[in-house]
């Protein structure tokens, strides 16, 4: 299982704790991670990447292991302690003011 | 005796206050949806308890809730609000094309008559339709597809669709606004569209009269004489009788007729209010004091109402969105200001008082009459 933190706003839109765990199947990578995210709770469709394009909206980022992911490639597999269940993957809403 | 229910959006989310019909003791409840931009809530004639609120964010994007049980809990619909292809190009602030783009929901029009129906104004400025009580959206594409679109320019709130007026009596008539293109009307249901800007002049604009550009802040209708509408524009208010045919200005002895919302009294026609604010640069009040002005002759002369409204040290803004009247005998009416206070009179506006003072800035206001 992957475990996935999600920030506040997105944790009240799906009813769910601080953190949620997914079954990924194949390579598990930024992409097919979020794909189980939102087939779990669509409600989420749209709200961490553009849903025409798959791009990760601007103020959206992902951590994990203390890295900042957002940039990566969506389809480079995630690091080894993720895959474990070690560590979760971070959804964060970026730091900005307001 | 009958229930008032107030929905309010703010910049940190909704609230929903509740009075009976005397107006005079409110309760309040929320933050809906905490921390969420809420453009708009509105809720159904047809079934009173079903709402629909917009929420968005810089963050997360856009969703939409309703609410079956009049705003107690709530449930997200679908909001996948997509362009119908061809997307195309509208201009740019600096008059350059830029493909559209959607950024979120200022407005959400629910049908009369059908609980299961109600209409989307998106920005970049589109109109969308939901049959199935949100399950799904299909974009009116006729509007954004207009052979005019292309010259749409954004406001400097965004190009966006914000007012949207269904005709009580002709069902295929639809009113909507968009700043800063104009005013546009549809007699087939949505399907076609034509500009109904003659009679407005915008000085800045290339062509102060020109077909479209006008940066319209709101319409206003009453439901008895569909074919009149009031519109306060950037700058002057105006009214038509011929469903947009022409336009004259009825701006009158106001102040300054620069101001985003207006309203019509729920019995009187001729009755109008406006919010007038010292100038497009300076958005807030003249003066330091919080003044809605009333026509009860339809425009051109108008009154003050200032008792009960601070009138020093006040310097908030009405957005156009946050202005509703009721439908009780005594007409209601109701705004809420970039300050976080919502004032109400329940006597045609002679007479105000706070209903809550310290909320976030509040972006829409809108009322029901509850059995």
């Amino acid at each position: 299982m992957i475990r996935v933190i999600l920030p506040p706003h997105l944790r009240t839109l799906a009813s769910v704790g601080r953190e949620v765990q997914v079954e990924v199947s194949g390579a598990v990578t930024q992409r097919t991670v979020l794909d189980a995210v939102e087939r779990e709770y669509p409600m989420l469709l749209g709200t961490m990447r553009d849903r025409e394009s798959g791009r990760r909206r601007a103020l959206v980022r992902f951590f994990a292991c203390e890295e900042d992911l957002s940039n990566e490639s969506p389809d480079a597999e995630l690091p080894d302690r993720v895959i474990k269940g070690e560590e979760p993957f971070m959804v964060v809403g970026a730091m900005a003011g307001g | 005796m009958s229930g008032v229910r107030l929905l309010v959006g703010t910049r940190k989310g909704a609230f929903v206050l509740t009075s009976d019909g005397k107006r005079q003791d409110w309760e309040v409840s929320g933050p809906h949806f905490a921390g969420w931009e809420i453009y708009h809530v509105n809720g159904s004639p047809a079934d009173p308890d079903r709402l629909w609120a917009s929420a968005s964010g810089g963050w997360f994007g856009q969703v939409i809730h309703r609410s079956d049980d009049g705003g107690t809990t709530w449930r997200q619909v679908d909001h996948d609000f997509t362009y119908q292809p061809p997307v195309g190009d509208h201009l740019w602030y600096d008059g350059t094309p830029r493909p559209w783009e959607f950024k979120r929901i200022w407005h959400l029009e629910p049908s009369r008559t059908d609980p299961d129906v109600v209409y989307a104004g998106a920005e970049d400025a589109s109109l969308y339709k939901s049959t199935d009580g949100g399950q799904k959206w299909v974009e009116l594409a006729g509007l954004r597809t207009h052979v005019s679109a292309p010259k749409w320019q954004p406001g400097a709130g965004g190009l966006c669709l914000h007012t949207i007026i269904l005709d009580p009596v002709n069902k295929d008539r639809i009113f909507v606004a968009i700043s800063a293109a104009g005013a546009f009307r549809s007699d087939d249901g949505g399907v076609s569209w034509q500009p109904i800007n003659r009679g407005l002049v915008s000085e800045g604009i290339a062509d102060p009269d020109a077909e479209v550009g006008h940066c319209v802040h709101r319409l206003a209708m009453h439901p008895s004489r569909p074919d009149t509408l009031f519109m306060q524009k950037h700058w002057d208010v105006l009214r038509t009788d011929d469903a947009g045919g022409s336009w004259r200005e009825v701006s009158g002895n106001l102040p300054t007729d620069f101001g985003f919302p207006i309203a019509v009294h729920a019995h009187e026609p001729e009755t109008i209010y406006v919010v007038p604010i010292t100038s497009d640069s300076l958005h807030y009040v003249m003066d330091g004091k919080l003044r809605v002005y009333r026509s009860r002759t339809g425009g051109e002369q108008w009154e003050p109402l200032t008792v009960g409204l601070p009138q020093e040290n006040c310097y908030v803004n009405v957005l156009r969105d946050a202005m509703a009247v009721d439908t009780l005998d005594e007409c209601g009416i109701y705004f809420g200001t970039s300050g976080g206070q919502v004032y109400g009179s329940s006597d045609s506006g002679d007479s105000w008082r706070p209903i809550v003072r310290d909320l976030p800035p509040v972006l829409s206001v809108e009322v029901q009459v509850l059995p």
